[in-house]
């Protein structure tokens, strides 16, 4: 279990961590949910004793992270968002370095690296140099290293960040299996919201520093109250967001008005999507008849809404996807070759 | 940081025995996984053997055939090693072996940014293992490659007419090792505190070379000027140096061997503190 209390991270001029308090229950998989530079990554750090908080704390396990860290170290366990192994190593090598480094009893030792090989699927590459793995594999193989102490808790930074669609997919099986065979609280990062959506009991929205949002994914969508039309015009300026907004603020159904700004679609939550859908659609029309505006339709949908547009609604923006920077591989000469190339 | 913190850990492990042995398996694994990289990656084991070996022959020979013309003795100092009847060639053998140590040391050392970049280091220090194990087992690591390189040399050696007996192969391997730690210990101090790789250059120039230029490797320093000498009396490897010649040759040094023996000893004990110091207040990411 974890409890995080008003904890804050400030550096030079920038608050990255702003007053979180947070309750994480064992057993959960619990998702923090936030775009680039939120805060998530150094949330994640100083919960894993790396980075240590401004103001505030955190208990893990029991321990306190500011005052027990080597404790708190022992009894959790962390993927990071880049690899971490070392590549000159095999898999095997890397496992068998940080058995000794948690200190796992010798007598158990080799059969744990077993286990937690198999559990990733990396029993035949074991020997191999991890220089030779595929992402997916170096991804498995950091989940493996994570396991091999058995700790409560697991942090996964960003566990898919980089990966192909089927890697991906491999992984979230994964993931899915570890929680449920071994018992563990799981924390991860994550701006996919498929993702979050998949593996996550409950999702903490965080921006700039700040939890915005706690619930589970489905209390979160619900949260934004019925269903999403989605209505494209032939005028797409932000000044056609409020026509249509003053246009439709006499419906009751209608609770929300967004610009969709990387498509510039209007984004309107309503109740009854397929009753009201008529309704809006005659709103628009007349105005466009009766004065100014120019605000035909182009096309329109309903749905139900995503873990997106509750992101959208949290936010006011769209979560945008992240590059991840090239991990370089090889010996000594070879990462300096790949830097210099930089 | 008060510095009764920095021996903690090991005032722990002596107290508690069960300790003492998880302590030494994270150690022992730390120092494993150095060793283990060293061997594998073969063009910085191949470089670091060669480069030794271009300074020995190429400025041995030529400089050699300078020192030992009529024309010119007196420039090079030749009466210096002519006397004890030692070529230029073997006056610089122990400065060489000396040099392979200062590079691989210092390099070892300051690899801890790569350790850094790569995320390899962030992955150690989230393992309930002290900065203090780290360090020694990053020391330890330093040591054993430098020593093996230097036991190439020393094989080398022999066929340059140096004569080992066992009593002077062990003080070589003492001299080797503190001299080893030494600049290892100097290496992770810098890597420390460094964040980019731009500062590797830097530290070729301003630490690898002048400790190895201004240790007396290449020249006597006898017959040095003041402002030099004070140089060269700042660098560990300088002790290192005339000891090993000492030892090799069979000639006097500029010291006594146990004066310089003391002196290198206490640049182990001081740069190890300062090295353990910076590693302990290094930021993890």
């Amino acid at each position: 279990m974890i409890s995080i209390n008003n904890l804050v991270k400030k550096y030079e001029n920038l608050t990255a961590i702003d007053r979180v308090n947070l309750e994480i229950y064992d057993n959960e998989v619990f998702g923090l949910l936030g775009p680039n530079g939120a805060g998530k990554t150094t949330l994640i750090h100083i919960l894993a004793t790396l980075v240590k908080p401004t103001s505030g704390t955190a208990n893990i396990n029991g321990y306190d992270i500011v005052k027990e860290s080597s404790k708190v170290r022992s009894s959790i366990g962390i993927v990071f968002q880049a690899p971490s192994s070392d590549d000159m190593l095999s898999g095997y090598e890397n496992l068998k370095l940080h058995s000794l480094l948690y200190a796992v009893p010798a007598h158990i030792r080799e059969k744990r690296i077993k286990d937690v090989l198999e559990l990733v699927g990396l029993t035949d590459r074991k020997d191999h140099q991890v220089k030779k793995y595929s992402g997916g594999m170096r991804r498995r193989l950091e989940i493996a290293r994570g396991l091999l102490h058995k700790p409560k808790v697991i942090f996964l930074d960003e566990p898919t960040l980089g990966l192909d669609p089927t890697s991906r997919e491999i992984m979230w099986k994964y993931i899915d299996k570890l929680v449920k065979d071994e018992k563990i609280t799981l924390i991860l990062t994550t701006h996919y919201m498929e993702e979050a959506d998949f593996l996550c009991n409950r999702i903490g929205i965080i921006d700039k520093g700040k939890i915005i949002a706690l619930d589970s994914p489905s209390g979160l969508k619900e949260s934004l109250g019925g269903e999403i039309i989605e209505i494209e015009l032939k005028n797409k300026g932000v000044g056609t967001k409020d026509t249509v907004e003053s246009i439709l603020k006499r419906y009751n159904f209608v609770h929300k008005v967004e610009l969709n700004d990387k498509e510039g679609n209007l984004v309107i939550y309503v109740d009854d999507a397929s009753s009201n859908l008529p309704v809006i659609l005659k709103a628009i029309d007349n105005d466009n008849s009766s004065g100014s505006h120019n605000n035909s339709v182009k096309s329109v949908g309903f749905r139900s809404p995503t873990l997106n547009d509750v992101f959208l609604k949290f936010t006011g923006r769209e979560i945008t996807s992240q590059q991840q920077e090239d991990h370089a591989e090889g010996g000594f000469m070879e990462r300096y070759a790949q830097y210099e190339n930089k | 940081m008060p510095k009764g913190a920095l021996w903690n850990d090991m005032l722990n492990m002596k107290i508690n025995n069960i300790n003492l042995e998880k302590e030494l398996g994270k150690l022992y694994a730390i120092w494993l996984r150095e060793f283990k990289v060293f061997l594998r990656e073969k063009s910085r084991l191949v470089a670091s053997t060669f480069t030794p070996l271009l300074w020995l022959f190429v400025i041995g020979t030529g400089f050699g055939s300078v020192a030992t013309n009529p024309s010119t003795n007196h420039v090079m100092g030749h009466a210096e090693w002519g006397a004890a009847g030692v070529g230029y060639q073997q006056f610089i053998f122990p400065g060489i072996v000396s040099m392979s140590i200062i590079f691989s040391s210092v390099f070892f050392g300051s690899y801890i940014i790569w350790d850094r970049k790569f995320d390899f280091l962030k992955s150690v220090m989230v393992a309930p293992v002290s900065r203090s194990t780290i360090f020694i087992g990053k020391t330890f690591g330093g040591m054993t490659t430098s020593l093996l390189q230097a036991a190439i040399l020393l094989a080398i050696g022999l066929a340059l007419g140096i004569h080992y007996t066992p009593v002077s192969l062990m003080l070589i391997v003492v001299i080797i090792l503190f001299l080893s730690f030494t600049l290892t210990s100097l290496g992770l101090a810098i890597g420390s505190y460094m964040e980019s790789l731009e500062g590797f250059q830097l530290i070729i120039s301003f630490v690898v070379f002048p400790l190895y230029f201004l240790s007396g490797a290449l020249f006597p320093l006898n017959n040095i000027p003041l402002w030099l000498s004070i140089l060269t009396t700042i660098d560990p490897a300088t002790y290192a140096v005339d000891a090993l010649r000492s030892t090799m040759l069979g000639i006097a040094g500029e010291n006594p061997f146990l004066a310089d023996t003391g002196i290198l000893f206490m640049f182990v004990m001081g740069i190890g503190t300062i090295g353990m110091l910076s590693f302990r207040k290094m930021k993890a990411v």
